[in-house]
């Protein structure tokens, strides 16, 4: 019973500021910078990559939504208390979904995302080919005539 | 009555629109038709028409004519009149209605001075020129009319939004909507040439200034709407890969191929399908960022699902016209012969790659930001931005830039590496000098390492084209490319150092308090409240230093608009020759002191000054090719005059 009673108080914890946001004031690291200068670089870093879910198509380091404050106070605990970058991506993914993140994963439902380029890479190289294979019959021609 | 006459106006001109279409069409036919003469007359008095039109809603924005609708819910009777004046643009039905007013200018001035090409082909070309103006009119009679009134009139207007109450977003989608719609004059030309089977040097040198003049406006409009995010967002960044960005991107991309495309087709009769297809292709981008921006898809594809109306109207054209180019592109383009061959070691081989190039990164920002929209649809959320734009379109990108350097050294049709050897040792060599230099020095990333060496390079590179030629007598053209290739140099500098250069400073501070970022030292002094006429703010007073220097004052402040409510950061810009302090002042915290946002961005102008000199790159080549024509124009004139004497003296 308590074993299950804890994550809930402590999910319930982190909703309750998320659903008040408007009229708390800020975290504290949501407008303050880590003192550790390495820190702060991959928590800048990261930040660039995440979607403020409030506004429209900007990261949680251009925004001065509420939530973004607060999604900028997470990143920046959690790279403090000595997670990677990459861990807390998955973490706020496991959160709010793949949509936070603007760096998308292989997977399923992104595929054709990374397939393009290469498609576009073979094509590109193709059309250059042909070129130069055409080159090379045109010589042929001209040392005919 | 201003407002009746403007909507009266704009019936008129959809009516001839609909002329013009017929005439048109019907004109390019082998037999003719009889309302030929008709055609020209009618789209010159549609420029006219849809001037007056637009000259009405203007008006009714500057006497805060509440009774008509759009006004009372875009405007206020207290906001500044600049600002009156661009509300008139700065909402959904006033753009559109700039949209066909631009477009219906166009349209007048081409009927107006294009006397080049064939009749037949002329006529296909305004057909098609009134084939699209005539599905924006009906798109802005049926359901966007901005002339609607509104009873009973209300007190006072709901005012603009805050971040629009700028002079930088004033003047930001005229000058991107004047390089949307000029692009409409090339597919014309394009679909002209197609229908008439005209796909000659001669169409690429009529359809080269409007791509030109489209191609530089667009440029400005995109370089503006980036410093504009850049100071008015008060985050410091200036360019986010959001869609409504790539959407002014992409029109861009394929601008700049079909600018370099159209070089070839008319120097040397070569790229002809290709031309057309990019001309297609062009537009297309232009509509299909309307769309994007227009049809409220952005905000959530559900959002557009609710209130269709608009969004499926302009769906409809978008296909009705893209669709039906490229429809006709297929059919035509086989009877299209090849233009004139050339060896890939050429100029024309080097235009291949940057359009082949320019191209693909076109096709990966089209995917990125319509693939999260086809996603959404099926309730799948994905986001796309920077961390994959950024290296995808570098794959393209910096082969591109490599080209760029070497491609106008080269000779038409074909030429050899060792006539070019000496100069490309030498770009090749300070390029990777400066490479080991800055990786000797500092530790950044892969990407801005390169961006930086290659811009230096490029820098060189982009004024190798005048070696050896008689400086005064060199034609504008060239000039023009010199500059503009400068312009890249300068602006991938600038992008590259205040990607890995940029300091960031975000602290709670009070007055008194020091604040050290980079080289600069920042005291603040006080903060006290400030008014304008239409908002209220809470004004920062820093003393700032570089490095020790003289005292510069910087203001940021953070307003309150109550005219629709909203909050907006004024920020303080102190700019130097190697970059710009950004000040932003945020909300008081709750100890009583104030979130200050700083940055130092060393040489952060430069991407502007870049833009600024590629668009400048293209008025000097514009100016030169017109330049070209009247003289031309005129010598022909005087040729044909001496002839008529001639044939006089010889009959008398």
């Amino acid at each position: 019973m308590i074993r299950w009673l804890i994550p809930m108080l402590a999910a319930l914890a982190f909703i309750q500021p998320v659903s008040a946001q408007d009229r708390m004031p800020p975290a504290p690291y949501a407008y303050t910078q880590l003192d550790d200068p390495a820190l702060e670089e991959q928590a800048r870093e990261l930040m660039h990559t995440l979607r403020c879910l409030k506004c429209q198509s900007q990261s949680i380091a251009d925004s001065d939504a509420p939530m973004a404050g607060d999604m900028r106070h997470q990143v920046r605990t959690r790279i403090a208390a000595g997670e990677s970058p990459d861990q807390v991506r998955e973490w706020l993914i496991s959160r709010y979904g793949d949509y936070v993140s603007y760096e998308p994963q292989v997977s399923a439902t992104t595929w054709p995302l990374f397939v393009l380029p290469i498609v576009l890479l073979v094509l590109a190289g193709t059309v250059l080919m042909r070129r130069i294979g055409r080159r090379k019959g045109d010589d042929a021609v001209d040392d005919a005539a | 009555m201003i407002a009746e006459i403007g909507l009266a106006a704009l019936w008129l001109g959809a009516a001839l629109a609909v002329l013009q279409l017929l005439g048109g069409f019907l004109g390019a036919r082998e037999q003719g038709s009889e309302l030929t003469p008709l055609v020209r007359p009618a789209a010159m008095l549609q420029a006219l028409l849809c001037a007056v039109s637009f000259g009405a809603l203007v008006y009714a924005f500057a006497v805060t004519d509440l009774s008509v609708e759009l006004v009372a819910t875009h405007s206020h009777s207290m906001k500044p009149l600049a600002f009156k004046l661009s509300g008139a643009w700065a909402n959904h039905e006033g753009s559109m209605l700039l949209w066909i007013t631009v477009m219906a200018l166009a349209g007048g001035l081409i009927a107006l001075i294009e006397h080049r090409l064939p009749s037949r082909m002329m006529m296909a070309t305004l057909g098609a020129q009134a084939f699209v103006a005539v599905g924006f009119y009906l798109f802005i009679l049926l359901s966007s009319n901005p002339f609607k009134r509104l009873s009973p009139v209300p007190a006072d207007g709901n005012g603009l939004n805050p971040l629009l109450q700028d002079m930088g977003v004033s003047f930001h989608p005229p000058t991107l909507y004047i390089g949307y719609v000029g692009l409409s004059v090339a597919f014309s030309f394009a679909v002209g040439a197609l229908l008439t089977r005209n796909v000659t040097p001669e169409f690429a040198r009529v359809m080269r200034p409007w791509v030109l003049g489209s191609w530089i406006f667009l440029t400005i409009g995109i370089a503006a709407g980036s410093y504009w995010a850049y100071y008015e967002l008060g985050w410091g960044g200036w360019w986010f890969w959001d869609p409504v960005e790539n959407a002014s991107l992409m029109p861009w991309l394929a601008a700049t191929a079909l600018l370099h495309s159209a070089s070839v087709l008319a120097a040397r009769d070569a790229l002809r399908t290709w031309t057309i297809m990019l001309g297609v292709i062009a537009f297309s981008m232009s509509m299909l960022g309307t769309f994007l921006v227009r049809s409220g898809i952005l905000t959530s594809v559900h959002a557009f699902a609710v209130d269709p109306e608009r969004g499926s109207f302009i769906l409809i054209l978008l296909a009705l016209y893209i669709g039906g180019a490229l429809v006709l592109f297929a059919l035509r383009a086989s009877t299209i012969a090849e233009g004139e061959r050339f060896a890939l070691f050429s100029r024309e081989g080097a235009l291949v790659v940057n359009n082949v190039a320019l191209s693909s990164i076109l096709g990966i920002v089209l995917l990125g930001t319509l693939y999260p929209l086809l996603t959404e649809a099926f309730d799948v959320r994905v986001s796309v931005g920077p961390p994959y734009f950024n290296p995808v379109s570098a794959i393209f990108f910096l082969p591109m830039l490599a080209i760029l350097a070497v491609g106008p050294l080269l000779r038409w049709r074909t030429d050899s590496f060792r006539r070019i050897r000496l100069p490309v040792i030498i770009i090749a060599v300070v390029t990777i000098a400066v490479l080991a230099l800055v990786l000797a020095l500092t530790e950044i990333g892969i990407l801005p390492l390169l961006g930086l060496a290659m811009s230096v390079g490029i820098a060189i590179a982009s004024f190798m084209p005048l070696r050896g030629r008689n400086i005064l007598r060199t034609p504008l053209p060239i000039w023009g490319m010199c500059v503009a290739h400068f312009g890249v140099a300068v602006a991938l500098f600038g992008v590259a150092a205040d990607t890995a250069f940029q300091q960031e400073r975000l602290v709670a501070a009070s007055p008194g308090d020091v604040i050290e970022i980079g080289p600069w030292e920042a005291r603040m002094t006080s903060v006290s409240p400030v008014a304008g006429p239409n908002w209220t703010a809470m004004q920062g007073d820093l003393l700032v230093s570089y490095e020790g220097g003289p005292v510069r004052d910087a203001h940021p402040q953070a307003r309150s608009f109550w005219a629709p409510q909203g909050e907006t950061s004024e920020v303080a810009l102190l700019t130097r020759w190697n970059g710009q302090l950004y000040v932003a002042l945020g909300n008081m915290a709750d100890d009583g002191r104030w979130q200050l946002r700083l940055w130092w961005k060393p040489f952060v102008t430069y991407i502007w000054y870049g833009g600024l000199l590629i668009a400048f790159g293209g008025m000097l080549a514009l100016l030169g090719r017109v330049i070209g024509d009247v003289r031309r124009r005129s010598a022909e004139l005087r040729e044909d005059r001496r002839r008529a004497d001639e044939a006089e003296l010889a009959a008398s």
